[in-house]
C-alpha cells in the first residue's frame, strides 16, 4: 500500500516537472518563432523606413524637409497637436477627477461618452464635422453663405472657414485624441481613492491646495503617460484629418497626409524621409512610455498596497 | 532680439508686404492625375499675371478622385476654380449647391474642356498576357486594375469605353452589360482615384493591366522607365473631356473673379496648350496639336454625346445609386 502511494507521488512529481519545463526543442522553437515574428512585423518595416529615406544619401534626405509644403505640413501638425494636447490635458484631468472622486448620476454614461472616439472609426469622426460644418451641413450654411439674418452676416464678414481649413483639422484632432488622458487617469485615480484628499481637506487645505499638493503629485506619471500617447496620436492621425483637410498643398496638409501625397507623386524617397520624422517621434514616444510605465506601475502598486494595509487593519 | 523688438519687426514686415503689390491666392481643386500639369501651369500663369497686372498670384492645388473632389467643394472647400475629370462632376456643383450656373459648360469653348485625353492600357514589359484590345480584359485569369467609377472620373471613362466597345462588337446593350460585368469580375481592387490605381499597379505590382488615362500611362512610363512598362492602345477608345469651371459663388465672395477667369482662359492660350501637351494631354489648339502629333498614338475615338447621349444621361443610367454599375457589382 505504502509502495503504491510513493509510486503515485513519484509519478505526480515527474508529471509536474514535465509540465513546468518543456523539452528544449519546444522552448527554442517557440522563442525562435516569437523573435522571427517580431523581426518580420516590427523590426523590418521600421528599418525599411530609414533605409528608403536614406537611400539617396543625407542630402536628398534633408532636402525633403527643405520643401515649402513639407514645412507647412510639419507646422500644421505641431499646431494641431499643440492645441489638442493641452485641451485634452485639462479636460482629461477634470473628467478623471469627477469620475474617480465623486458619485453622481450618469457617471457610467459619461465614461462611455469619453471613450466614444476610440470606438468610432476615424473616417466617421471626420465625416461628423463635414455634417456639422460642411456647406450643406447643420451649421455650415450659417458660416459660409451668410443666409442667416445676422449670425451668418457676422461670420461671413469675418470669413470664418472651419471645414477644409485649419480649425477643422484641429477639431478633428481634438476629437480623436479625446479619451487618451482621461482613460489613463481614471483607473489610477480610482485605485488611489479619495482618502488623501479628504485628509488634506480635514487639515484645512483649500480645494486648489489639495489639487496641486495632493492629487497632482499622485497622478503625475499617469498624466505624463497620457499626454505622450495623446501627442503621438495627434501627430499621426490620418483618417479623420484626411476627411476634413481638403488636401490643399502647403495649407491644410499634415505630415501623414503629406507623406501620402509624396508617395503618390512617385517621390518615394522624400515620402519615407518625411515618414521617418513620424517614426522617430514614435520611437521617442516608446522610450518615454517605457520609463513612465515603470514609474506608473509602481504608483499603482503602492496605491494597491496601501489599500491592502487598510483592509488588513 | 527682445520679444518687444521681435514683435515690432514682425509688424513692420506685415505692413511692408501690405504696401507692395497685391498678393492673390487661388485654389484650384482638381482630379488625380493633373498634379504635374498644374505645377507647371501655375508657375507660368503666375509669371503671365504678374507681367500683366503686377499682382503676385499663388495657386494652391488640391487633388483627389474627381467625384470626391466635387463632393468636397459642395461641402465647402473654397475652390476658385475646379478642373475635374468630367462634366458630370462639375454638374454636381450646380445640382447640389447651386455654386455655378446650370449652363456653365457653355461659358468656355470646346465644352469647357481645354485639353482632352483618352483611355489606354498599361501592361508590364513584354506584355506577358498578350493584351491587345478590350476583349482580352475579360479573359479568365487576367487581373485588371481600375479605380472605382463611383469616386473616380477616369474609371467612369474606362467603364464607358469598355461598354461601347462591347456594344459595337457584340451588338446589344444586354451583351455590353454582361461584358462589363465580366470585366469588373477581373478587378481585384478598386482604388478611389486614378493615382491610387497607378500606384497599385506600378509600385505594389498588382495586376496584369492598368486601365489608365493616356497622360497617366505616359507619366508612369516616364517615371519608371520603358524597360518596365508598355502602353497598349486599344482599337477603340473614348474621347475624354476633362472640364474646367469657375466656382461663381466662391470667387464672388473672395473677390477673385477676374484672376480666376483669366486662369481658365489662359489654359486655351498657345502657352497653356503647350504645357498641356508636354504633360501628355491632347491639346485643342490645332497648331500645337500638329506640333505634338507624333507623341500621341492614333486611335479611333468616340464621344460620350454620340454614344451615351451626354454625361447627365450616362451618369444617371450607369453610375447613380442603383444604376447599372451597382447592379453589376452587387451580383
Amino acid at each position: 500500500m505504502a509502495g503504491t502511494v510513493s509510486t503515485l507521488a513519484h509519478v505526480a512529481r515527474h508529471r509536474q516537472r514535465r509540465s513546468l519545463g518543456d523539452p528544449r526543442w519546444v522552448r527554442v522553437a517557440l522563442i525562435g518563432a516569437a523573435l522571427l515574428f517580431v523581426a518580420l512585423f516590427l523590426v523590418v518595416p521600421l528599418a525599411a523606413v530609414f533605409v528608403e529615406a536614406l537611400r539617396k544619401g543625407l542630402g536628398p534626405y534633408f532636402a525633403a524637409f527643405a520643401d515649402k509644403d513639407a514645412q507647412a505640413a510639419i507646422r500644421l501638425t505641431f499646431l494641431a497637436a499643440g492645441v489638442a494636447v493641452p485641451l485634452n490635458l485639462v479636460f482629461g484631468v477634470a473628467a478623471a477627477w469627477a469620475v474617480a472622486k465623486f458619485e453622481f448620476r450618469g457617471k457610467a454614461l459619461l465614461v462611455s461618452l469619453i471613450e466614444l472616439p476610440f470606438a468610432v472609426s476615424p473616417v466617421i469622426s471626420g465625416l461628423v464635422y463635414v455634417l456639422l460644418f460642411g456647406a450643406q451641413g447643420w451649421f455650415g450654411p450659417y458660416l459660409g453663405a451668410g443666409d442667416h439674418p445676422w449670425l451668418g452676416a457676422w461670420l461671413n464678414a469675418r470669413d470664418i472657414q472651419i471645414l477644409f481649413a485649419v480649425p477643422g483639422i484641429v477639431l478633428a484632432t481634438v476629437f480623436v485624441t479625446f479619451p487618451f488622458v482621461a482613460r489613463e487617469l481614471i483607473p489610477l485615480m480610482q485605485a488611489q481613492g479619495k482618502e488623501e484628499e479628504l485628509a488634506a481637506l480635514t487639515l484645512g487645505a483649500s480645494g486648489w491646495q489639495t489639487f496641486w499638493r495632493v492629487t497632482v503629485p499622485n497622478i503625475k506619471w499617469g498624466l505624463f503617460y497620457g499626454v505622450v500617447l495623446c501627442n503621438a496620436r495627434a501627430m499621426g492621425e490620418f483618417g479623420a484629418v484626411s476627411v476634413v483637410s481638403g488636401h490643399i498643398r502647403g495649407q491644410t496638409n499634415t505630415i501623414p497626409l503629406h507623406v501620402e501625397i509624396l508617395y503618390n507623386e512617385y517621390n518615394i524617397q522624400a515620402a519615407f524621409a518625411v515618414a521617418s520624422l513620424l517614426t522617430l517621434l514614435a520611437l521617442v514616444t516608446l522610450v518615454l512610455k517605457n520609463i513612465v510605465e515603470w514609474r506608473h506601475r509602481r504608483a499603482i502598486e503602492a496605491a494597491a498596497a496601501a489599500d491592502l494595509r487598510q483592509y488588513a487593519q | 532680439m527682445k520679444p518687444k523688438s521681435l514683435l515690432l519687426a514682425a509688424l513692420a514686415a506685415v505692413l511692408a508686404t501690405a504696401a507692395a503689390a497685391k498678393d492673390i491666392e487661388l485654389l484650384n481643386v482638381s482630379y488625380d492625375p493633373t498634379r504635374e500639369l498644374y505645377v507647371d501651369y501655375n508657375a507660368v500663369f503666375a509669371k503671365y499675371w504678374q507681367a500683366k497686372t503686377g499682382d503676385k498670384v499663388t495657386v494652391k492645388q488640391s487633388h483627389g478622385g474627381s467625384g470626391k473632389q466635387a463632393r468636397a467643394v459642395i461641402d465647402g472647400l473654397a475652390a476658385d476654380v475646379i478642373t475635374l475629370a468630367l462634366a458630370a462632376d462639375v454638374d454636381a456643383l450646380y445640382d447640389n449647391a447651386k455654386l455655378i450656373p446650370q449652363d456653365w459648360q457653355k461659358r468656355l469653348s470646346n465644352n469647357s474642356a481645354p485639353y482632352t485625353s483618352t483611355i489606354v492600357f498599361l501592361v508590364r514589359k513584354g506584355n506577358p498576357q498578350k493584351i491587345k484590345d478590350w476583349d482580352d480584359l475579360v479573359k479568365p485569369g487576367v487581373s485588371v486594375i481600375t479605380p472605382n467609377p463611383k469616386t473616380s472620373g477616369g474609371a467612369r471613362w474606362n467603364y464607358l469605353a469598355a461598354w461601347e466597345f462591347a456594344k459595337r462588337k457584340l451588338g446589344s446593350e444586354a451583351k455590353a452589360q454582361e461584358f462589363v460585368a465580366r470585366l469588373f469580375k477581373n478587378v481585384p481592387v478598386l482604388d478611389s482615384g486614378a493615382r491610387g490605381s497607378t500606384t497599385t499597379f506600378v509600385q505594389r505590382e498588382v495586376g496584369d493591366v492598368l486601365l489608365a488615362w493616356e497622360n497617366e500611362a505616359f507619366l508612369a512610363v516616364k517615371e519608371f522607365g520603358a524597360d518596365k512598362f508598355e502602353i497598349v492602345v486599344p482599337s477603340l477608345s473614348i474621347l475624354a473631356e476633362p472640364t474646367v469651371s469657375l466656382v461663381d459663388k466662391n470667387v464672388k465672395k473672395k473677390g477673385t473673379e477676374a484672376v480666376a477667369k483669366a486662369y481658365l482662359d489662359y489654359l486655351y492660350s498657345d502657352e497653356g496648350q503647350e504645357i498641356a501637351a508636354r504633360n501628355y494631354y491632347r491639346p485643342r489648339n490645332e497648331t500645337v496639336a500638329a506640333k505634338y502629333a507624333a507623341q500621341f498614338p492614333k486611335v479611333e475615338l468616340f464621344t460620350i454625346d454620340a454614344a451615351f447621349g451626354g454625361w447627365t444621361k450616362a451618369q444617371k443610367t450607369h453610375f447613380a445609386d442603383g444604376g447599372i454599375f451597382d447592379q453589376i457589382t452587387t451580383k
